[in-house]
């Protein structure tokens, strides 16, 4: 109240000081004509107080006046009074004045009835020096104005467009559209005034009215309705479908859950947890951003389980079971790798989890995490695998050694630790790269081994040798170098992620599939040549490749066991050995210049021979001319009418097994058919023509194919197909012969109306929830249940329909 | 001679029956029918089936009388007519004389006559209640009328009467609102109340020929006009929305009343060409098989199909997406066909000729009329489906789709199929011997628009 009395002082303080400034200017202004106007007044004053006489003095004067020829001014000017005077002693100022923006809106700024953004605006037109733009001439701003227009009709209109589609394709539509629903109608609307009469019925109403049931309406009682009004029908359709929907949902989802359970494949659920993992922390990093607080309690959750993780025994291959497995480790490749998965758990599940949330303190801890991690997988490989490798070791003092050792290894070791690895799981084919890894390792290992055992100068002279095939092949030992150098540094990093390390290790297993394929070459392309052409090549095997390495021709046949396998198991790569194997040897060549000899054999002969005796040779075997003649007479005997036998034994005489009707009998039951007319290619040797067409059928016959169907066997079916009631069920011919319209007897179809477009809404989005639950839920009963009255509802308007 | 023996019961074989398998419970009860749908059974299902469509068909044109009677009384040509939008049984029309008419159909008579202005009664449209009408004539005044006739010693009087400044060509009625249109210089849009328009629209052009409101989106409406345009307008907006121009002149249209956006004009080149009103750069479908200019033209009220009047002195059903017409009316004393309705209940057409007699014409010209009984109608049905079932059998086809044409229209018909022959023939020789793409090849549906105008 006391802000809003301001205001008004302040307005009224407004309107004086405006008028104030009014006043003078108009004086000034205004002179002349208030003269004019004092001296009308001081005429009809004089009037007043003279009277008769001086009103005809007046008139005289006036005629003289008027004998002058001078008019007064006055009289042809039309003038506004509140121009000059206003009965709020208020004048208008500055009238001839150029009116400024800041006249018209100078108050508005004081004003609280006007919006802000109002203002802001008039200030920003105040503001602005640019000229107003010219307007638009008026055809194209009418043009404009047209378009705009045209696009909103055009948008409204297009809402029908679900309902004309429906209604074209619908397969019966029946008008008038709207029809009043069928069903028990309340008897105020059947008949009007009408009144319990009888006594009876005085009594039934009485009962009825008593208690509380419903005498007017008889379909619903007070009950119902509240129910009704609680709920409409249209909304519990909506929200049962919607339940169905959400009970669907879950089904599925524990269906596929189970479903999931019940996978026996490690793997799988390796990948699965793996990828959980990942989701999880993708989740993590993104509350981290989002919700702090909330990340941090899962960090201390995660933070907990790692704590109880690398307090328990779990997975450090300290159980029973390990050690059994530690045992059988040196022979057995599968519990050797039962213990790395062990181990690569625990690893995952004590992986410090990096976020900005605790970065400051993982500087902090992360050299005690290194040293947490890489104990343990140094322990490891020294608990479990050879103690001899100092790879496992993690000390990769000797680098170039091993590199080198590696490298004789590495061209003959991996057929076998293939064939160890498919013999073994055929049903893993795909494994992780770091397990690829590590087998490979393994299998380094082992030919290490081998050869300590087998040849042991060859270890002391080590250097040389190796040194030798790393010339050799420099590219390849380049790579190992690549390899090594990636697999220290993933040993290095190993504590900064678990994801990098999984990504680093998936590239160097990348890596070492080529040469692995390289080697995988020269064995495959004997072999390969041997299936290619064996009867004309012994000399396949002396053909081998000179790079390959004595040792290898021990390992021979296991090599090509392996060679067999991968062929059984794998075309792709056998496709690609048998390209790159035509690079490598030459002993493709020679079935192809076999082929060329045999081309130019082939030529000769057709040098030698013309078309004809080739044609003659081709078809040395078959008399076509024979043939044809065959078939012409087999037509025409088809064409003959046959003998029709009707005589039934035992008809007017003994009949038996032994007995034959009588001759007599057989000639008067024998029917003969007339001869058919003459064929129509009995005078044409060379030509069958087919007896079968009949031109009195083809005028009945379809000669092209309609326009709605794509091809004949559509067509066909739909004619082959009867429609009547000898073939079909009434109710299958009610339903295909169903008019397409239907309309009502002497009832006028009124245009499709608005109300339809709300209609149609209305079961869109009915069907939308209902459409997935009703295949799966066929026949189930409406469970849901909505509290108290709207029970009774369910049953009564919704229970029914099911 | 068993039973001699002694007490042993003897096996006797009787034949039984359950009657609850085959005899009825009441009278009221259809018989019980053993049926065995074996295949082997019935063979030659197709045959048979086929003979029964041919059958069908032969009794449909069999019964196809389509002409119901002929109301006359008019003392010159019918110009206009207009549906009762209550009654089923009520007609009006206008002449050219200036008279107006009422006609009760089931009866077939005039009920009322009033001359209603002087000269040409150029439109006519009954308000959306029933309770009173509009018409405009060619003495530039809008009159409405009520629709009771007056009582015993009343004079024939309208209830109001505007006075415009031109001639009314057309006249057409809000499906809801107290609104109406007209056209003649400018297209009006009148409130009931005022005797001025509420809003005009123009765009170039000085006269039209036909105005219609959109049934389904009540506020569109449509217009004719004479420089060969089809202007849409929105009754909110102040500007028309958009026009195509065609060849030639349409001269009248009418909208789906099932479908929102299509609608049907017909033109002075013998066609009618059905357009999405969003798409007016091309037609939907082009109507052919007039002879000559397509005067009028009214949809069924399911929207199905429409029925066309032409100068060619014939009527033609065509389906509403159909290139050629499904049924032909004439007879020998209906002259040019000014005027033409679809009734309400989609059983009639009504038309109104230049020799001054309104004929009711059956929609379906072998549809029985009365009441049919159950068994009739599932036999109608069956018939039908066979029917269209072998509708492309060359027999049945040819029953199917003759008609019986005047002879003059018969030769007009082929004069002008030899026309279209030659007119293609010619295009394709300037197209062969003229540089590639310099001609284009032009689909029938483009090349009747000659342009659309935003």
């Amino acid at each position: 109240m006391a802000k809003a009395s301001k205001k008004k002082v302040s307005k009224a303080v407004v309107k004086a000081m405006d008028t104030t400034a009014a006043v003078t200017p108009d004086v000034v202004y205004d002179e002349e004509d208030e003269e004019d106007l004092s001296k009308a007044d001081e005429v009809i004053t004089s009037e007043d107080e003279d009277g008769e006489d001086e009103r005809r003095r007046q008139k005289l004067l006036e005629a003289i006046s008027a004998l002058g020829g001078k008019r007064k001014k006055t009289l042809g000017e039309r003038s506004e009074p509140s121009v000059q005077m206003s009965e709020f002693t208020v004048n208008a100022d500055g009238e001839g004045d150029k009116i400024d923006l800041s006249d018209l809106i100078g108050t508005v700024e004081r004003t609280s009835a006007v919006p802000a953004t109002t203002k802001k605006q008039l200030k920003n037109l105040q503001r602005s020096t640019k000229p107003i733009a010219c307007p638009l001439s008026k055809q194209e701003s009418q043009r404009i104005q047209r378009d705009v227009a045209f696009q909103k009709a055009a948008t409204e209109v297009t809402r029908w467009k679900s309902i004309i589609k429906q209604n074209q394709r619908a397969e019966q539509l029946v008008f008038p559209l709207n029809q009043e629903p069928i069903g028990p109608k309340p008897m105020e609307r059947v008949v009007s005034g009408w009144k319990a009469q009888t006594p009876l019925e005085q009594e039934i109403f009485a009962v009825l009215s008593a208690n509380k049931q419903p005498i007017n309406d008889p379909i619903l009682t007070p009950t119902e309705e509240a129910s009704m009004r609680a709920m409409s029908l249209e909304e519990a359709k909506i929200r049962r479908a919607e339940l169905q929907k959400a009970r669907a949902l879950q089904s599925y989802y524990e269906a596929k859950a189970r479903r999931e359970k019940k996978i026996k494949s490690k793997t799988y659920h390796k990948v699965q947890n793996k990828a959980k993992r990942k989701e999880f922390l993708k989740q993590f990093d993104e509350m981290v951003v989002a919700d702090p607080a909330s990340a941090l309690e899962e960090l201390n959750k995660i933070e907990m389980s790692r704590m109880q993780e690398r307090m328990s025994l779990k997975h450090q291959n300290s159980g029973k079971w390990a050690k059994s497995k530690a045992i059988m480790a040196k022979y057995d490749d599968g519990a050797r790798k039962a213990m790395q998965q062990q181990l690569e758990v625990n690893k995952t599940l004590t992986q410090k989890l990096v976020s900005s949330l605790n970065e400051e303190e993982e500087e902090e801890e992360k050299d005690e995490a290194d040293a947490e991690v890489l104990p343990e997988l140094v322990n490891d490989a020294e608990q479990v695998l050879n103690s001899l490798n100092p790879w496992m070791r993690g000390k990769l003092s000797e680098e170039h050694k091993e590199k080198e050792i590696s490298n004789t290894v590495d061209l003959t070791a991996e057929g076998p630790g293939n064939t160890v690895e498919e013999d073994e799981d055929e049903e893993e084919v795909e494994e992780t790269e770091e397990e690829k890894l590590l087998r490979e390792f393994e299998s380094r290992r082992k030919l290490r081994h081998a050869l300590e055992t087998d040849a042991a100068p060859l270890t002391c002279m080590d250097d040389n040798t190796e040194d030798k095939a790393a010339a050799e092949n420099p590219d390849v030992s380049d790579k190992e170098e690549e390899e090594l150098s990636e697999f220290t540094s993933l040993f290095r990093g190993i504590a900064d992620s678990l994801q990098e390390a999984e990504s680093e290790t998936a590239e160097a297993g990348e890596d070492h599939s080529t040469p692995l394929e390289e080697d995988l070459i020269r064995v495959r392309t004997l072999e390969d040549m041997e299936l290619l052409s064996q009867e004309n090549l012994p000399s396949g095997e002396a053909a081998a490749p000179p790079q390959q390495p004595p040792d290898t021709a021990a390992l021979s046949s296991a090599t090509e066991k392996t060679g067999k396998n991968r062929k059984r198991k794998r075309g792709i790569e056998l496709k690609e050995v048998l390209t790159k194997g035509t690079e490598v040897i030459k002993v493709p060549l020679i079935p192809t210049t076999e082929d060329n000899e045999d081309n130019e054999d082939t030529e000769d002969r057709d040098d030698g021979l013309d078309q004809s005796g080739l044609i003659k040779e081709a078809f040395a075997g078959d008399d076509v001319i024979s043939d044809f003649l065959k078939d012409k007479r087999k037509q025409e005997d088809a064409g003959k009418p046959k003998v029709v036998d009707l005589t039934l034994p035992g008809w007017g005489e003994w009949g038996g097994t032994s007995l034959k009707p009588s001759r007599h009998k057989r000639r008067r039951f024998r029917v003969k058919t007339a001869p058919p007319p003459p064929r129509k290619d009995r005078h044409l040797p060379s030509v069958i023509m087919s007896e079968k067409r009949n031109s009195s059928i083809s005028l009945h016959q379809v000669s092209s194919l309609p326009f709605p169907f794509e091809n004949h066997a559509q067509f066909e079916s739909t004619i082959r197909s009867p429609l009547g009631r000898t073939w079909n069920t009434e109710r299958t011919v009610k339903k295909i012969s169903m008019p397409k319209v239907v309309t009502q007897m002497g009832a006028i179809i009124e245009p499709m109306a608005r109300e339809e477009l709300l209609k149609e809404r209305k079961q869109l989005v009915l069907r939308s929830f209902s459409r997935p639950c009703s295949p799966c839920f066929p026949g189930s009963p409406v469970k849901y249940s909505i509290t108290g009255e709207s029970c009774v509802f369910n049953q009564k308007h919704i229970g029914y329909r099911y | 001679m068993c039973n001699t023996r002694g007490p042993a019961m003897a096996e006797v074989k009787v034949l039984s029956r359950n009657p609850d398998d085959y005899v009825r419970e009441t009278k009221l009860d259809i018989q019980r029918v053993p049926r065995n749908y074996d295949p082997t059974l019935h063979p030659f299902e197709v045959s048979r089936e086929y003979t029964r469509a041919l059958n069908a068909t032969k009794l449909e044109r069999l019964f196809a009388k389509p002409f119901v009677t002929s109301l006359d009384g008019h003392r010159d040509g019918v110009n206009c007519m207009a549906k009762h939008t209550k009654t089923l049984s009520t007609l009006l029309s206008g002449s050219c004389d200036g008279e107006v008419k009422v006609w009760n159909l089931t009866k077939r008579e005039c009920v009322r006559t009033l001359q209603a202005h002087e000269g040409f009664v150029r439109g006519m449209v009954v308000r959306f209640c029933g309770s009173s009408f509009f018409t405009v004539g060619d003495d530039k005044t809008i009159k409405q009328w009520k629709m009771e006739a007056p009582g015993y010693g009343e004079e024939e009087e309208p209830l109001n009467t505007i006075l415009g400044k031109s001639v009314f060509t057309g006249l057409d009625h809000h499906q809801k609102d107290a609104v109406f249109a007209t056209c003649g210089q400018q297209v009006d849009i009148w409130d009931e109340q005022r005797t001025s328009p509420i809003r005009s629209f123009t765009w170039g052009v000085d006269s039209f020929s036909a105005v219609r409101f959109n049934p389904v989106e009540t506020e569109l409406l449509a217009s004719c006009a004479s420089d060969r345009s089809v202007v849409l307008y929105d009754m909110r907006e102040s500007t028309p929305l958009k026009k195509v121009i065609m060849t030639m002149r349409s001269n009248t249209l009418c909208w789906n009343p099932m479908e929102a956006y299509y609608f049907t004009c017909c033109n002075e080149d013998y066609n009618l060409y059905t357009y999405d009103m969003r798409f007016l750069d091309k037609p939907i479908t082009v109507h052919m098989d007039h002879v000559s200019a397509a005067l009028d033209v009214d949809y069924s009220p399911t929207g199905k199909e429409f029925v066309s009047a032409s100068f060619d002195k014939t009527i033609r059903i065509f389906a509403k997406d159909g290139g050629h017409s499904r049924e032909v009316y004439h007879t020998k004393r209906m002259q040019h066909v000014i005027c033409i309705k679809w009734s309400l209940d989609n059983k009639y057409i009504l038309s109104g000729s230049d020799e001054m007699n309104i004929r009711l014409w059956k929609a379906n010209a072998a549809e029985k009329l009365g009441v049919m009984s159950p068994r009739e109608r599932e036999a109608a049905n069956y018939n039908q489906t066979l029917k269209e079932k072998f509708q492309h059998h060359p027999q049945v086809r040819r029953v199917a789709r003759h008609r019986h044409l005047p002879k003059s229209l018969y030769h007009q018909t082929k004069e002008l199929r030899v026309m279209k022959e030659a007119r293609r023939r010619k295009e394709m020789n300037v197209r062969k011997h003229s540089k590639p793409e310099s001609v284009p090849l032009l689909t029938e549906k483009e090349k009747h628009v000659v342009t659309v105008v935003k």
